[in-house]
Formats: structure tokens, sequence, C-alpha cells
């Protein structure tokens, strides 16, 4: 679904992705990890396609297509979707005029037919349940005035309404006391299915305990310098990211 | 500007009616006004932009006005119009035969400014027309007085609250030559009464045209006034317009300023605050592009005390368009207590647009809060970035930004199906078919 060769990425003159290499199969959950500043949202953003980052190396493909070639928008239709960290307030756009039409971009972009206004409303109000989202909340302006854990209730309720084919969530545990993030994991785990994947991107632990992942990647420096499955999510939360750092760097006096 | 020009102006003039009483002093000192006062050069300090010189050019002419038909005016007419009162001023002559008047005698009075000034409404037309000339003592707006004889004279009745609006169409027929316009109303809405006024501009045809307007509305004690100027002309179209509104009692007047093309646009709006405790609202939105520009001067005149006043512009530029943005506010000295907030807000999106604003605060009293504000800015990176993440195409991400930007004027108009009229209108602009509702 997702293959990930030798990505290089920066801003400017500074290179912050410095070789990934990753394999996302359907079905699959990875969780990417990583102390601040490592580069993992700045991995979020360029699967994204946000044009801050420029690209200096390496090849994505995406559903079998070139994906760094496509516009945010064309990622987006094909099946790709990213939670954002800081999802934007935008006053004055209501936030279910702003998803449906965002839902039939995507069923135009598959030559199907838009949804009709009783349809949307039945996918809706279904889709409203899993991570528990009130109606009043979708009648305001989008994410403006939202608390910390509506925003990411409401990122990944547009989620479950895009059905995407891999979604991206950047830190969506940010910010989130532990019911909230009970309620938006559970979200996601409903959502999960053998023929989609979800690329987890978070500095705790936490968020694994409730989104259990196949595999996690240990992201330091711009490169994946370990991975492995659940346990190592574990073993980072106990010993800290300090025990990487400290074992790469034993590694390279070697 | 050469005298044969003036001449010609002068001849026209002539020919109008009302050539006794007050009428035809009034217009005879505005022409002679004119004629001491001339054009307004680019070096006056109000005219720095708009600038008029190069319109009175030997071809302008004054229409004939006989050419149009209600046919003409059909795909003009605002929503609901079955119902309102239509009137219509062509070529800038208010023009009765093209006009509706779908509202009672009990609840309005309609009829030529000329009528009204020699028959029962005397007085008051002594009374009222004209005071918006303190406010522009320039050669343009005494033009306009020069030919209030062909003017319109509205008025609605004491304790009226009317359910229907009240529209009108300024039509500008440009299939028959450069033309030269000079609509005039006086529009009062007496005590405790409450309408809504919508201002509609049109051409006919692709021709040039040049419509320099004066509105003067007074409204007394406990009325409620919604006032709604749609400036929606043709590409070669040149306007100036005056919409004078003055409080004589304490009460409400709205108004909102939409202006969407033309060559070069110039919306003078004064809001006259004479009694205590009065509330005035002053919005405006212009969706602008080409080498469009539209100039909104505001006055608010702060008499007596405890009155407020809110002022929100807003303007979306793009390609070489300009807009420029000049908010007086007057607080005389015994004003005190008054709230004046004014803001204007512009998005640029051209590479070639610019945005010119200037606040003028005159404050003679010591007890008063007024601000004022200002942002020129691109659209918002994040925001775009966020709607295509979803899926929305540049050009529907950009258009549903500007389309929020512009959504907190377009809520300001009070009458439901106008407001919707305007949205849609919009809407188009912006290239952008969003749907409404749930």
């Amino acid at each position: 679904m997702l293959n990930i060769q030798d990505l290089r990425a920066g801003i400017e003159e500074k290179e912050i992705l410095r070789g990934i290499n990753l394999e996302i199969r359907p079905g699959e959950v990875h969780a990417i990890m990583g102390p601040n500043g490592s580069g993992k949202s700045t991995l979020a953003s360029v699967l994204a396609g946000r044009s801050d980052f420029e690209v200096t190396g390496g090849t994505v493909e995406f559903m079998g297509r070139d994906l760094l070639e496509m516009s945010p928008e064309d990622r987006a239709r094909e099946g790709l979707f990213l939670a954002f960290q800081y999802p934007v307030e935008i006053p004055g756009v209501s936030t279910t005029n702003f998803i449906k039409t965002a839902v039939n971009e995507v069923r135009k972009h598959r030559g199907e037919e838009p949804l009709d206004a009783v349809a949307f409303l039945k996918l809706m109000k279904e889709r409203m349940k899993l991570v528990q989202i009130d109606q009043s909340l979708l009648s305001r302006s989008l994410n403006e005035g939202f608390s910390g854990g509506e925003k990411k209730r409401n990122e990944i309720f547009q989620m479950a309404m895009l059905e995407p084919k891999l979604a991206i969530l950047d830190e969506t545990d940010s910010g989130l006391d532990i019911d909230a993030l009970r309620i938006v994991a559970n979200g996601v785990n409903q959502c999960r299915g053998k023929d989609n994947a979800f690329l987890v991107v978070t500095h705790y632990q936490r968020l694994l305990e409730y989104i259990v992942p196949d595999y996690v990647h240990v992201l330091y420096k711009g490169r994946i310098v370990r991975s492995g499955t659940k346990e190592l999510a574990l073993e980072l939360e106990e010993k800290g990211y300090d025990f990487i750092k400290n074992e790469l760097e034993t590694a390279d006096q070697a | 500007m050469s005298q044969t020009i003036i001449d010609r102006i002068a001849e026209q003039q002539a020919t109008l009616p009302a050539r006794d009483g007050f009428l035809a002093e009034f217009t005879g000192r505005s022409m002679a006004d004119f004629r001491r006062m001339g054009i307004p050069a680019a070096k006056h300090e109000e005219w720095k932009y708009t600038r008029v010189g190069g319109l009175f050019r030997p071809e302008l002419g004054f229409g004939s006005g006989i050419s149009v038909t209600a046919s003409d005016i059909d795909p003009h007419r605002l929503p609901g119009h079955e119902e309102a009162t239509e009137l219509v001023f062509v070529d800038g002559r208010y023009t009765p035969s093209l006009s509706n008047i779908r509202h009672s005698e009990k609840e309005l009075a309609v009829m030529p400014l000329a009528e009204a000034a020699s028959g029962a409404y005397a007085d008051r037309v002594r009374a009222d027309l004209g005071h918006s000339a303190a406010y522009h003592p320039d050669g343009i707006q005494a033009l306009n007085a020069a030919f209030a004889g062909t003017g319109l004279f509205v008025m609605v009745h004491k304790g009226i609250r009317t359910e229907h609006p009240v529209y009108i169409y300024s039509i500008a027929d440009s299939r028959t030559g450069y033309v030269f316009a000079q609509p005039r109303t006086l529009f009062l809405v007496e005590a405790a009464a409450q309408v809504t006024v919508a201002q509609h501009y049109i051409t006919l045809g692709g021709g040039e045209s040049f419509t320099n307007e004066v509105f003067e509305l007074c409204a007394a004690q406990d009325a409620v006034v919604d006032y709604v100027k749609i400036q929606d002309e043709g590409p070669k179209a040149n306007h100036v317009g005056t919409t004078h509104v003055r409080q004589t009692g304490r009460c409400l007047t709205n108004a909102v300023t939409i202006s969407l093309s033309g060559r070069m646009v110039r919306n003078n709006l004064n809001m006259v605050m004479e009694a205590a405790h009065g509330e005035s609202h002053m919005y405006g939105l212009s969706l602008l592009n080409g080498e469009t520009l539209v100039d909104n001067h505001t006055i608010v005149d702060n008499v007596q005390p405890h009155c407020q006043s809110n002022e929100l512009y807003k303007a979306v530029l793009d390609e070489a368009s300009t807009g420029v943005f000049n908010g007086k506010i007057f607080v005389r000295k015994d004003a005190q207590k008054t709230n004046a907030y004014q803001s204007n807000k512009n998005i640029l999106i051209g590479e070639k647009a610019s945005a010119n604003t200037k606040p003028q605060l005159e404050i003679f009293a010591d007890d008063v809060k007024c601000s004022h504000g200002c942002t020129v800015g691109r659209l918002d990176e994040e925001a775009m970035f966020y709607l295509r993440a979803r899926g929305l195409g540049e050009t529907s991400a950009r258009a549903l930004l500007l389309h929020a930007f512009a959504v907190d004027i377009l809520d300001r108009i009070g009458h439901e199906p106008l407001r919707r009229h305007v949205d849609r209108r919009v809407s188009q602009r912006l290239a952008f078919d969003f749907e409404d509702g749930q």
C-alpha cells in the first residue's frame, strides 16, 4: 500500500528526514515513535503533501502510484488521510458542509455519485457514534472554539466519514485527557479493517495501549533506527529515549 | 474639463422640471456651486484615488431614457420583487412608468421629488434636501444636486412596519452611448417606522457609464432602517454614490454596501447621529478583480451623547484591483459616552492588487471609546492545506475560505431573501457552488 524508499526531505538548507525506509501493507497498524525533533511530524507532513518541506531524495509509492508527484487533494482523493496535530480553526465554514463537500470530492474521484442530503445525514449519524461527537458541534464553524479534545475527535470523525485507505495520525494523543484518548482510540479501532492501514505518530507509548500496533518504529535524527513489535514501545516507555541514543552513540564509536 | 462640457451640462440641467419654487432655487444654486468648484482633481485629499476628471469627456450623453422597457429590468429584479415596491431610475431620472408601487398609500408616499417639493411635502423637502452637502463640499456633490429636479421622494409613514422591501434600481442604458446619470433620492422614515431599502445598480449594454448619485435618508425617533447597496454594474461602469443617513431621533440604522464590479466605484456612506442613544452599523464587502477600483469613504458624525456605531469593511482583491477604505469618525464635544468601532480587513489575492486604508478620528469629547483596526493579508496557507488535505481542489478550497471571509458581512443583510440572493452572487463570483444549509 505504502512503500517509502530512502526518503529525504527538509526545510530550506536543513535536512530533517535523512533516508526513511518503510513499508505498510493493508490491514497493518504501524507506530512511529521518537523524541522531539526526530522528524515524526515532518514525515507525516511530507506524506500528506505540505509544501513547506522540500523532498530532496527517495521515492514514495502509494497504491501503486508515485505519491510525491500528487497534489495534496489528489493524495486525499486516492485515500490518504492526515489527522492533524493542530487542526485549523476556520470561522465561517460550517463543519457539516465542509465534510459533505470533502466526502463528495472523494466519491467523484472514485467515479461514484455524490451522496444526497438524506444518505449523507444517515452516514453522518452512524459515524458520529464512533467518536461520540455531538451534532451541535458539527453545525458550528470548522473547529472554531472547539476544545483540544473536540478538535481531535473531529479529525477522527472526518476520517470515519472519508474512509481512507491509509490514515496518518499525527500526535493525535497530544493534549488529550485519558477519557478523550479512550474515545479517540476507540473510534480508530472501529475503523480498522483488513483493507486499510494506519500510521500512528506519537511521542508517548500511552496511545499504543489503546491502539495496539503491529509494528513500532523508532525515529531518531531523521532515520528509523529501530523497528520491532509493540514490545518495543513498552521498552521505550520503561527506559526512555536515552537508551536508544546511548546505543547509537556506542555503535558510532565502535 | 473644457468649458463646452460645463455649458452642455448646464444646458441639459436647464431643461429639467422644477423651474420655480424651492427646488428651482436649490438646483440653480447647486449648478452655480458646480461651476465654481468644478471637478475635484487628484490633488484633492478626498479624491486621491478616485480620479473623476477623465470621465468628463465630450462624448458624454444624458441618455434618452425612453428605450428602456420593463423586460430589460426583469433579469435584474431582486428577490420577492412581486410584493416589493420597485422604483426605477433610468439614466439618472426617476421613471414612474417603469416603477411599481406595491405598498399602500397609508404605508408609503412615493412621488417625483419635484412634485413633493411643490405639494404636500414642500416643508419636508425644504428642511431635509441637501443635508449631505456640508459633508461633501465638492463639485461632484453639487453636480448631482443640480439635477435634483428629476429625483425621487419617498416617505415611510409614522408607525408603519413594512413587511416587504423597497427596491430602487438605477439603470444606466449604455446601449445608446456613454451615459452620464445623476440619480437623486430623498427618503424619509418617520417615527417608529421600519423599512428595508435596497439599491441595485445595473448597466444595460457593455458600454461606458458614469453614475453620480446622492441618496439622502432621514430616520426619526424609534425608526429601524436596513439599507443595502448592491453595486453590480458592467465592467466599464464608473460610479460615485453618496448615501447620507441622518438620525434625527434615537433610532437604529444599518447599512450594508456590496461592491462586485465596475471600473471605478466610490461609495460615500455617512451616518449622522443627531440624537442621543442612536445606534448604527455599517458593513461593506468588495470582491474585486481586473483593474477595478473601489473606494469606500465613510463618515460617522457623533453629535449627541451615548451613541454607538460599528463599522466593518472587508475586501477581497484579485488581479490588479485596488481597494480603498477611508473611515472618518467625528465625536463632537457634546457627544460624551460615544462608542465607535471601525475595522477594515483585506485579503490580497492578485500579485498586483493593493489595499489602501486610512482611519481618521477627530474627537472633541473626553469620555468616549473609539477604536480602529486594519489588516491586509494573504489567504491563510495553513487553512488552504487543511482543506486540500481533505480532498478539496485548490479552487474550491480558496473559494470556500473567501466565502467564509465574506460571510460575516453577508449575514448582516437582515432581509433573508435578499441575503440569499447576494450570497448566491458572491458564491458565483468565487466560482464556487457551496451548498447552503444542511
